[in-house]
C-alpha cells in the first residue's frame, strides 16, 4: 500500500476509464438488438419473424386429405401433376375452416385458356388451342372434365 | 481480500465476456425445424414453362406483393435468326396474365421464369450497411424488414434485378423462397402453383431430393455465372441468349 500513496491521480484515471467502459457496455446493450451476431452480422430473431408469416396456399397434401375422390379422378388424367390450388386459388382458410370458407366456383371459359391458349413460345408438345376457334365461347367444361380433361371415345358418342 | 489493479483488470475482461454472452441470449426453441439441415435452391426447367403466369399470381397472393412489383416474374425471349446476341425480351405485367401472341413470326421463342437466385456469395447482402439482409443458415437470402433503412444499396447491387423497394413499407423486398412455407415443410407458392412442374424447390442437403439424380444426368446452368455469385437457382435447357 505504501506504493499507492502517491498514485491517487492514476486511480482517478482508472476510475474515469472504468466509468466510460461501463457506459459503453450499457449503451451497447441498449442499441444492439437481441440475437444480433449469433449466426452472422444480422438479427437471428428475424428468421423466426419471417417464418411466422401465415400461409395462403395450403398445399396439395392438405387438399388430398379430404378430397380423395378428386385425387382418384385426377391421378388417371393428364392433369395429375397440376396442384389443386393452381386452378382453385389459395385455400388455406378453407382448410382451417372447411364449413364457412368455400372456394369460389370457377369459370372454365377464362380459366383453361390461361394455360392452353396457343402461343409460339410455349413448348411444342403442350396442348394449345385458339379458344375462339376451338369452342367459340362455350365453357370448356361443357365437353371436358377439368380434373381429367381427355374426352373418352365412349363419352364423345352421344 | 483486497482488490489489486491486476485483479480488477482481469475481472473486467471476464465480466465483459460474460455480458456479451448474456446479450446474445439463448437460442429460440425451433419446434422441429433445424435450419442447418437444409440448403435451399430451385430448379427451373425451361422446356416445361408455358408462360401461364401462375407462379407470379401465386407469389403475389402468398406474399402480398404490391401490384406492379414482382418477387418472381416470367420473361419471354424472342431470338430471331442470326441475332442470338440481341434477343427481344418482353414481360407484360411480369407475365402475370400470360403473354399475347408475338407480332414477329418465326425465330426461337421461349419463357424464362426469374426470381431471386439465393446466391451463396450474394452481392446484395455484402453491401447492406446495417446487417438487415443476410444469407440464412439454410441458404435463403432474407431481409429483416424491421431493421432495413430503405437505402436501396442492395437493390443496385443485385445483378439479377430481383429486389425492389416496397412503396408501402419503404423497405427493400425480395423473394424469401417462401421461408414461412418451407420451414413448415411445404413447397414455395410458385412451385405449388406451377401446373407443369417447371419450377421445383430443391434442398441440396436432403440426400433423397431428386435434384441429385437430375444434376448427374442433365446439363444445367445458372444466370450470369461470370458474376461468381454462386447462385442456387439452376436452369435446365437455358438458351445462351438469356441475360
Amino acid at each position: 500500500m505504501r506504493d499507492l500513496r502517491d498514485a491517487g491521480h492514476l486511480l482517478r484515471l482508472v476510475a474515469v476509464f472504468a466509468v466510460i467502459f461501463a457506459a459503453f457496455l450499457v449503451v451497447r446493450a441498449v442499441l444492439v438488438p437481441k440475437g444480433f451476431g449469433r449466426y452472422g452480422h444480422y438479427r437471428s430473431e428475424a428468421l423466426a419473424e419471417i417464418a411466422s408469416r401465415p400461409i395462403a396456399y395450403a398445399g396439395h397434401q392438405a387438399c388430398e386429405n379430404c378430397h380423395s375422390d378428386i385425387v382418384e379422378v385426377k391421378s388417371k388424367g393428364k392433369h395429375k401433376s397440376v396442384n389443386c390450388e393452381s386452378c382453385h386459388g389459395p385455400l388455406a382458410k378453407h382448410v382451417d375452416d372447411p364449413a364457412s370458407v368455400q372456394p369460389a366456383k370457377l369459370d372454365t371459359t377464362s380459366l383453361c385458356p390461361r394455360c392452353h391458349t396457343a402461343n409460339a413460345a410455349k413448348p411444342k408438345n403442350f396442348p394449345q388451342v385458339s379458344p375462339e376457334d376451338h369452342s367459340g365461347g362455350v365453357p370448356c367444361d361443357t365437353c371436358h372434365r377439368p380434373h381429367s380433361p381427355v374426352i373418352e371415345e365412349a363419352e364423345a358418342k352421344p | 481480500m483486497t482488490m489489486t489493479r491486476r485483479h480488477f483488470l482481469v475481472l473486467t475482461a471476464a465480466a465483459a465476456a460474460a455480458w456479451d454472452s448474456i446479450l446474445a441470449g439463448t437460442p429460440e426453441a425451433a419446434p422441429s425445424y433445424n435450419a442447418s439441415q437444409h440448403w435451399y435452391g430451385m430448379l427451373i426447367n425451361i422446356e416445361e414453362c408455358i408462360g401461364c403466369g401462375s407462379c407470379v399470381r401465386g407469389c403475389q397472393q402468398e406474399n402480398g406483393v404490391p401490384d406492379g412489383y414482382f418477387r418472381t416474374w416470367v420473361e419471354r425471349y424472342h431470338v430471331a435468326d442470326w441475332t442470338v446476341e440481341s434477343p427481344t425480351v418482353d414481360s407484360p405485367d411480369g407475365g402475370k396474365h400470360g403473354f399475347p401472341e408475338l407480332k414477329e413470326p418465326g425465330g426461337k421463342n421461349f419463357f424464362v421464369p426469374k426470381l431471386c437466385n439465393h446466391c451463396a456469395d450474394s452481392p446484395c447482402t455484402q453491401v447492406c450497411p446495417v446487417g438487415a439482409t443476410f444469407v440464412s443458415p439454410d441458404g435463403a437470402v432474407l431481409i429483416d424488414s424491421n431493421y432495413c433503412l430503405g437505402c436501396r444499396y442492395c437493390i443496385q447491387a443485385c445483378p439479377y434485378g430481383c429486389r425492389f423497394l416496397n412503396p408501402n413499407t419503404n423497405t427493400a423486398e425480395k423473394c424469401t423462397v417462401c421461408y414461412h412455407r418451407i420451414t413448415k415443410g411445404l413447397t414455395t407458392a410458385c412451385c405449388e402453383n406451377c401446373p407443369t412442374g417447371a419450377r421445383q424447390l430443391v434442398d441440396f442437403k436432403n440426400p433423397k431430393d431428386p435434384i441429385h439424380d437430375f444434376l448427374k444426368t442433365h446439363s444445367v446452368q445458372v444466370l450470369k455465372p461470370y458474376m461468381a455469385t454462386r447462385a442456387k437457382v439452376y436452369y435446365y435447357d437455358l438458351d445462351g441468349s438469356v441475360r
